[in-house]
């Protein structure tokens, strides 16, 4: 199982995705100017401010050489992870539905949340477990850290995604700082290959760093997808 | 200097208007060998000999701190101190400040300053892995004070986060005399392998110099001298003419200049590399060429520019931001370039390497300037302090909170202070900082008294950044001591031991004996402290004339302190963690109210000095509290500071999510001996014993929390009383022996609601 993790100029979170993609699999970086993805079987688009994030987020980092490979490899059904500032490249590439709008609260924040796992037969929730402690809520911990993580769509495509079961992940109750519609926190597209969320899985790798692991679930989820392709 | 002048030179009226005095510019004709300098001579010493570049009213006093040390890998000098921390590791690391920008453009001030500071960092090839802040405002009441608040936060949270370094700490307090010119001190740390660290010294004649970065424009020009070496005026007055001299940042461009950087280092294609600050080209390229006692030509044609038709002083004073200077092989310069290209940052060859010691500015290979290097950057005339102790209270009393004294009730008193804008919670301002990129932080704020950054062999390195001005506009020896002591307790809370130290000292006009007198003792206090803990100087800066229409600010050494702990995994905590535990003191109890956050509450004029520190028994109780930390005996440390055991106290519970009972024992406080204010009538009621052991202030005392076989072993090292114990959700305090009774009962909630006003600060 081999993750390519794509670094802009600008990319904050790469070598923190690097590490925790490489606790599940390899994982290797992928330089914006090249278009080979390195025989890559997943792509994590990490966080950052991808170049500068100047124009609008992630709509100068969609037009990468590498984001045109990503396409590509997301059209043909490869799993592609985009986190926080990935998330916005993916919208931005049309890959994702929906936008990113600025915090409700205007301000950057970063917190440590609470997650509902909405579903849990998606490539990338597969290895989510109810949580004992939780009463079997299935519940993750991770943090999140933007200043433009409200998700909006218009009332139209909301419909078609609620109804399509795209909604992924949603802010537990009260965690939902940004004014995300729906309290939707992270969302896959229609061929559920392409999952884009606003926290930060890749930090909640260890609890010495994160105060939890839960985000390596994701990571889990993608290398359990990915080998279930391989053997069908 | 001859009697005529030519009239195409500039007068002396020009140098005094660019900061020099007459006697300064009589200095620079006869370094230049008799003639008057021209006008980018002049604008080249009048920056370099300004007191922002050549230290020139305190570098006597920085030569009394001890600078070496058995960890020290890169002492004061270049970009960035460094110090050993083991597994083959170096941490490099610096406090500056951008006091005078931030108080005229709060958002870009604060964020260019978190750019320098990051600049020295990578600089000496250390990566950066941490930032800290200091803030200091006037009083939270005035509205200036919150713009000024708002946008210092958002510019450092701006340029911070956008970058990926993480903000794991730092300091704000909230006093008047800070009101017209408030304090932006920024921290930054960086890793290195032990033997990567480059040095900014220029060499072998014949190399090239390449700048590379950003392009320069005609933004920041003056920034060094007339910004930053004279006082500010009135409010409002003159600050409007000032913006201009405030630098503009782009951290996308830095991030980009970072990477680069690191790379080129990497690649071993530098011989010396050396960022633009203050001063631009100037003092980059000076600086580089006396540190290597070589010359240097440089031409002010191959600049790229932002605006073409600038002028040769222009360019070669400009303060455009994310700059870089280095100096490389003639071989190599090609491969340099191409680095650059492919992190789109801009280089090019301006100048090399030459074997006279003169700085020559040339224009299209025409020569516009020259100067000997060591005239320019290392013969400004140093000055004497002429310090002497005021008569009178320099500083007015703080204004009284209403409807409190020090009869009112304990309850009363501590959520008081806990809601004062200089104790609340600082999280609504730390989360709009990014503190978890880079997976490295272990303890971030509101975690522990220090921050912890873990490293690839397991151990850590922690951090703190401390002064209480107040205290050291009391007391500049003893409130110094203080502030570095405090760091130290911050780091002994972690299990961390002190390896380096780094300051910013913060202080109004130093031609002013009163001024002189608060930095000669401060800098005396400052020395001594570090001598104790073992804990050099590596690294620092000086940042004067922090005075506006109203006075000046209170003296303002803040400490920036890094340390080591073997086992990230045993880093200790802040919060009560375990219902049960046993609560108690540990270390010498000589708490006073002098200087105190309660005093300031009621309005109390500062005493003239503070308690003496007995520096071997706080010593020995930071080595005990650390090594049963370290050794994972403790389930909580947290140093007593502001608002003394009862804040303390609030704080380990509202931290932990847990409450406390808590027996205060007859008899227990020794009162320090307490300096009398300078009007003993504006005292209306003597303070009761038990006010002061609630909520006075003294350095080395820490309340921890365990279980009780490990508190009655620390006893055994040190004086400990057991005060209590953790559990419930409520903080219940009473006075023991012949007169019990209940001091204060304080629900969770209470305290919480009290501790989260600064909130009101940021809508």
């Amino acid at each position: 199982m081999k993750f390519g993790v794509l670094q802009f100029p600008g990319s904050c979170d790469e070598v923190d995705a690097l590490h925790a993609a490489g606790k599940v699999g390899e994982a290797q970086l992928i330089w914006h100017g090249d278009r080979d993805l390195k025989g890559a079987d997943a792509i994590v688009v990490p966080g950052g401010f991808s170049y500068g994030d100047y124009l609008r987020a992630g709509a100068i980092a969609r037009f990468s050489p590498a984001m045109e490979s990503v396409i590509e490899f997301a059209h043909e059904g490869g799993l592609v992870l985009g986190i926080c500032n990935g998330f916005q490249v993916l919208c931005e590439a049309r890959l994702l539905p929906g936008a990113l709008l600025a915090n409700a609260n205007l301000r950057f924040t970063s917190r440590l949340l609470e997650l509902d796992v909405v579903r849990t037969d998606t490539a990338f929730t597969r290895a989510c477990a109810p949580d004992s402690a939780q009463a079997g809520r299935l519940m993750l911990r991770i943090p999140a850290k933007h200043a433009w993580g409200r998700y909006y769509a218009d009332a139209e495509t909301l419909a078609a995604i609620e109804g399509a079961g795209q909604v992924v992940l949603r802010y537990a109750p009260g965690q939902n700082f940004n004014g995300s519609l729906h309290d939707i926190a992270g969302v896959r597209n229609e061929h559920g290959n392409v999952f884009g969320l606003m926290p930060h899985p890749e930090h909640a790798v260890e609890e010495l760093t994160g105060g939890s692991c839960d985000g390596l679930r994701i990571f889990e989820s993608m290398r359990s997808a990915v080998e279930a392709t391989a053997l069908a | 200097m001859t009697g005529t002048h030519d009239p195409t030179l500039p007068s002396l009226e020009d140098a005094l208007a660019l900061g020099l005095t007459r006697a300064e510019y009589e200095l620079v004709c006869e370094k230049q060998g008799g003639r008057a300098p021209n006008q980018i001579e002049l604008a080249m010493y009048s920056l370099l000999w300004s007191e922002h570049c050549a230290y020139k009213h305190s570098r006597k006093l920085l030569r009394t701190l001890p600078t070496e040390g058995e960890h020290v890998v890169m002492g004061p000098g270049e970009n960035a101190g460094a110090v050993d921390v083991g597994g083959g590791l170096v941490c490099a690391f610096k406090v500056e400040s951008h006091n005078h920008p931030s108080a005229v453009e709060p958002f870009q001030g604060a964020a260019t300053g978190v750019g320098g500071i990051l600049r020295d960092i990578f600089a000496v090839g250390a990566r950066p892995i941490a930032v800290l802040d200091s803030l200091r405002f006037g009083e939270s009441s005035s509205p200036r004070s919150r713009y000024l608040l708002d946008g210092a936060v958002a510019g450092i949270g701006h340029y911070g986060n956008s970058i990926g370094v993480p903000t794991v700490g730092g300091e704000l307090y909230f006093e008047a005399p800070y009101e017209h010119n408030c304090l932006v001190n920024v921290m930054a740390l960086g890793l290195a392998a032990r033997g990567r660290l480059v040095r900014s010294a220029a060499s072998g004649p014949g190399n090239a110099l390449v700048l590379f970065g950003a392009a320069t424009g005609r933004d920041g020009i003056g920034g060094a001298s007339v910004l930053a070496s004279a006082e500010l005026g009135e409010q409002g007055e003159g600050e409007q003419d000032k913006r201009p001299t405030v630098q503009v940042g782009d951290p996308f461009e830095e991030k980009k200049l970072m990477e680069c950087s690191l790379e080129l280092l990497d690649r071993g294609l530098l011989v010396a590399l050396q960022d633009l600050g203050a001063a631009g080209l100037t003092s980059s390229a000076g600086e580089m060429a006396s540190k290597g006692g070589v010359g240097l030509d440089l031409d002010v044609a191959k600049v790229p520019l932002r605006e073409p038709d600038m002028e040769p002083f222009e360019v070669m004073v400009s303060e455009s931001q994310e700059r870089m200077l280095c100096v490389v092989e003639p071989a190599n310069v090609e491969a340099v370039i191409e680095l650059c290209q492919k992190w789109e940052v801009g280089g090019a060859a301006i100048g090399e390497v030459t074997a006279g010691g003169q700085l020559r500015v040339l224009r299209d290979g025409e020569l516009v300037g020259e100067m000997p290097v060591a005239a320019l950057v290392d013969e400004c005339p140093l000055y004497d302090l002429d310090p002497r102790k005021p008569e009178e209270p320099i500083y007015p009393p703080p204004p009284a909170a209403a409807e409190l004294s020090y009869a009112s009730p304990p309850r009363e008193l501590l959520l008081a202070l806990l809601s004062c804008a200089n104790l609340c919670s600082r999280r609504p301002l730390f989360e709009q900082y990014d503190s978890i990129v880079q997976s490295r932080t272990v303890r971030g704020p509101e975690q522990a008294d220090a921050a912890v950054l873990v490293l690839a062999d397991a151990s850590a390195l922690a951090v703190s950044i401390d002064c209480n001005g107040r205290r050291v506009a009391a007391d500049p020896y003893t409130g110094t001591v203080a502030a570095v002591l405090e760091c130290a307790a911050n780091l002994a809370c972690v299990g961390a031991e002190p390896l380096g130290t780094t300051n910013n000292l913060n202080f109004a006009n130093p031609e002013k004996p009163h001024v002189a007198w608060q930095m000669t003792e401060s800098v005396r206090g400052l020395g001594d402290a570090c001598r104790a803990l073992r804990a050099p100087i590596v690294g620092g800066n000086v940042s004067l004339y922090n005075e506006g229409a109203t006075g000046p600010i209170y003296p303002t050494p803040v400490i920036g302190m890094v340390g080591r702990l073997p086992d990230a995994r045993r880093a200790g905590r802040l919060g009560f963690a375990f219902p049960g535990d046993e609560i108690a003191l540990v270390g010498p109890l000589r708490h006073s109210l002098a200087a105190s956050e309660l005093a300031k509450l009621l309005g109390e004029p500062l005493p003239d000095g503070l308690p003496e520190i007995d520096l071997e028994a706080v010593g020995a109780a930071q080595l005990a509290v650390r090594e049963a930390v370290r050794a994972g005996a403790l389930s909580s440390a947290h140093d007593v500071a502001e608002g003394g055991v009862a804040v303390a106290l609030a704080e380990c519970c509202l931290i932990g999510g847990l409450g406390a009972q808590v027996e205060l024992p007859e008899g227990l406080w020794e009162p320090a001996p307490l300096p009398l204010p300078p009007d003993p009538a504006s005292r209306d009621a003597v303070p009761p014993l038990l006010t002061a052991a609630l909520f006075g202030e003294g350095s080395g005392s820490f309340l921890v929390s365990g279980d009780a076989a490990a508190v009655r072993a620390l006893g055994e090292r040190v004086a400990v009383l057991s005060i209590g114990r953790v559990g419930d959700d409520v903080l219940s305090i009473v006075e023991g022996g012949a007169l019990a009774g209940t001091m204060l009962t304080l629900t969770l909630d209470e305290l919480a609601d009290a501790y989260a006003s600064l909130a009101e600060l940021f809508s």
